[in-house]
């Protein structure tokens, strides 16, 4: 990490609805241009923190501190911050201008700057010219999201909140937005703190990721951390198919897999660990010819196999286990569905991880 | 394509019975009313000489009177309405979600009984030693005046008899604006009062300006408030109306005053419904 100043702090934050914890005592310290990124599961608490720091929702206990000032019960409208809901929330009785404008209208600024300033956003934003006068429900998809955007920059807010704003977007425009967003982050320079279910939407955009579950933040780190060092099962499983193994230790440095009444070398494991999971990604694992060609090996049966576009997909079943195997197109397994395999991987290609 | 079949298109051919229905018994009689507004005065036949001097008449006579009265009484409802109706469909909207306009149904069971029925009612609760006034009587011992056949209490059976009107059209508008447009104008700065003009108004309009038009077009015509309740201090046009077809057997100045308030009526709702342009604001959905 960098080392800028925070400039949102989350101390012990909590939000209690009723007898449900739907935030149980969150800790961050967000820094100043940081494009965060805050994922869970749906009903992990991930809107209701954002709620919270945005100022919709206020907290139980704890704090959150805005540049070092306590801002826990600012209402939304005075705080200097600003959210991209996920509906958009665009005022359908408006023009694409008068969205853009509204907070400038609202703080009373004359009506030629705020032109100015909408068609300086546009600009960036590339959105047409000639869109300023046009009906907002009468824009596709991609441009009222970039009309949701410039109308949040408009505010000028200190920081941006996004609540899923490119879920209900089809596969191909979100991968186009999500490369948008994150270089409209870049030319902004602004903290950028986003919501979603999705890991791989993260993954693309994200300085830092913040893993909730169950209304606690279970692992921060940039992409790269959780990615190859997730450090729970929920967190490796997160970010999609992946082949989990319960094992124990045993006390020789390996660990052992009761169900298949073998034991397997594995990477160091954290201090105190006693039983956990062995994590071995789909790709990390090969088809092998022999038993010394990879440190762990197991013999299973192809079951059955899937195209992914540039990668191929098998599914071995090593008695009651399935396990997944990825290959690119180019190195395709030539075996067939029932023929007998053997399947490797070196201890520095798996992770262990507690529950 | 010859006329002829353009009119048996099956789309015309199925059309044809509610066609017919409505030519019969929703243009016959309104054609008939204004052909009889312009025959002579105190006759039955259509067939007699053509004339203005039944609108003459009127414009001489004292009648703006009663058509003042009719629509300032009318307005005055649906200003109150309008006042009653908005903070009532955003509670119910808050509390009952989409389930609102439902509830707002409960509303129109009144609707069930007579409207005579309930006026007399009223006049039971406020009447001397009725229920309210015997009530107070005989508790405290106080007895304020009777407030029976007066302006106020027609004005406010009015309000009562067509709150349902209202409301409902009033909570559909309401229940039509997102949570999240408000979020997102309170999240961009906007106070509350704000967010209210800017856009809980704005996008609820359509809703409460069909209710508008539907209460002023009924306040317009109503007749047994100012009956009932009023006590005949106020009088209001369907009455002038009432009587030239009844007592007066004058059903050509009935038909000329039944025309005019159609005029003054639609050109009022011609001229809201242009301001407002409905269907824009309801097409955009």
């Amino acid at each position: 990490m960098t080392g800028r100043p925070p400039i949102l702090q989350l101390r012990n934050l909590t939000k209690v609805f009723g007898t449900f914890t739907a935030v149980n005592d969150v800790n961050l310290d967000i820094e100043e241009g940081e494009f965060f990124t805050i994922v869970g599961p749906s009903g992990s608490g991930k809107t209701t923190l954002l709620r919270m720091l945005t100022g919709m929702e206020f907290a139980t206990s704890g704090d959150i501190l805005l540049r070092g000032t306590r801002i826990n019960d600012l209402p939304a409208n005075k705080r200097p911050t600003c959210m991209v809901f996920q509906s958009l929330a665009l005022f359908p009785h408006r023009t694409v201008g008068q969205n853009i404008e509204f907070s400038l209208k609202i703080k009373g600024i004359d009506p030629a700057t705020r032109k100015r300033r909408a068609l300086e956003l546009m600009r960036q934003l590339r959105l047409p010219e000639d869109y300023y006068g046009k009906n907002v429900t009468k824009c596709s998809g991609g441009e009222r999201q970039r009309v949701a955007l410039a109308r949040a920059l408009a505010y000028e807010p200190d920081i941006l909140f996004f609540d899923e704003p490119l879920s209900a977007i089809d596969y191909k425009l979100r991968k186009t937005l999500e490369k948008e967003l994150k270089d409209i982050h870049r030319e902004t320079g602004k903290t950028f703190i986003y919501i979603t279910h999705s890991l791989e939407e993260a993954m693309v955009m994200s300085d830092r990721i913040g893993v909730m579950r169950a209304g606690r933040l279970v692992q921060v780190g940039s992409p790269q951390e959780i990615y190859s060092a997730p450090q729970t099962k929920f967190v490796s499983e997160f970010i999609g198919d992946v082949n989990v193994i319960a094992v124990t230790a045993n006390g020789a440095g390996g660990v052992h897999a009761a169900e298949f009444g073998v034991s397997f070398k594995a990477p160091p494991a954290p201090a105190g660990f006693s039983a956990g999971h062995l994590v071995v990604r789909p790709e990390s694992l090969r088809f092998v010819a022999g038993r010394s060609e990879a440190e762990n090996v197991l013999e299973g049966r192809v079951y059955n196999e899937y195209a992914l576009g540039s990668r191929i997909q098998y599914q071995v079943r090593v008695g009651e286990h399935v396990f997944i195997v990825e290959k690119l197109r180019q190195q395709a397994f030539g075996g067939h569905r029932d023929d007998a395999v053997l399947i490797g991987w070196d201890a520095s290609d798996s992770i262990l991880v507690t529950d | 394509m010859s006329v002829l079949a353009q009119i048996f298109r099956p789309g015309m051919r199925h059309a044809l019975p509610i066609l017919v229905f409505l030519l019969g018994g929703f243009a016959a009689p309104l054609l008939a009313v204004i052909a009889f507004s312009f025959v002579p005065s105190r006759t039955f036949s259509l067939w007699s000489d053509w004339s203005f001097d039944n609108y003459v008449e009127i414009f001489n006579s004292s009648s703006y009177i009663t058509f003042v009265w009719s629509l300032g009484l009318a307005a005055a409802t649906v200003a109150i309405l309008a006042v009653i109706c908005y903070p009532v469909a955003f509670g119910l909207t808050r509390v009952f979600g989409r389930y609102a306009t439902l509830i707002t149904l409960l509303f129109t069971l009144p609707l069930f009984v007579s409207e005579n029925v309930r006026l007399y009612g009223w006049i039971l609760i406020f009447i001397k030693n009725g229920v309210l006034l015997g009530t107070l009587k005989s508790l405290f011992g106080w007895e304020p005046e009777s407030i029976v056949f007066t302006h106020g209490l027609t004005l406010m059976g009015m309000v009562y008899v067509y709150l349902p009107f209202m409301l409902f059209p009033t909570t559909l508008g309401v229940s039509m604006v997102p949570q999240q447009t408000r979020d997102a104008a309170f999240d961009l700065g906007a106070s509350r009062w704000q967010v209210f003009r800017e856009i809980d108004l704005p996008l609820a309009m359509p809703g409460i300006v069909i209710g508008f038009l539907l209460t002023f077009v009924l306040a317009v015509g109503a007749i047994a408030e100012a009956k009932v309740l009023g006590g005949q201090q106020i009088i209001p046009i369907t009455h002038d109306i009432e009587i030239a077809f009844t007592y007066a057997q004058n059903w050509p100045l009935g038909a000329a005053l039944s025309v005019l308030l159609m005029l003054v009526v639609g050109t009022l709702v011609l001229i809201v419904l242009r301001r407002f342009d409905l269907d824009a604001i309801l097409g955009r959905r």
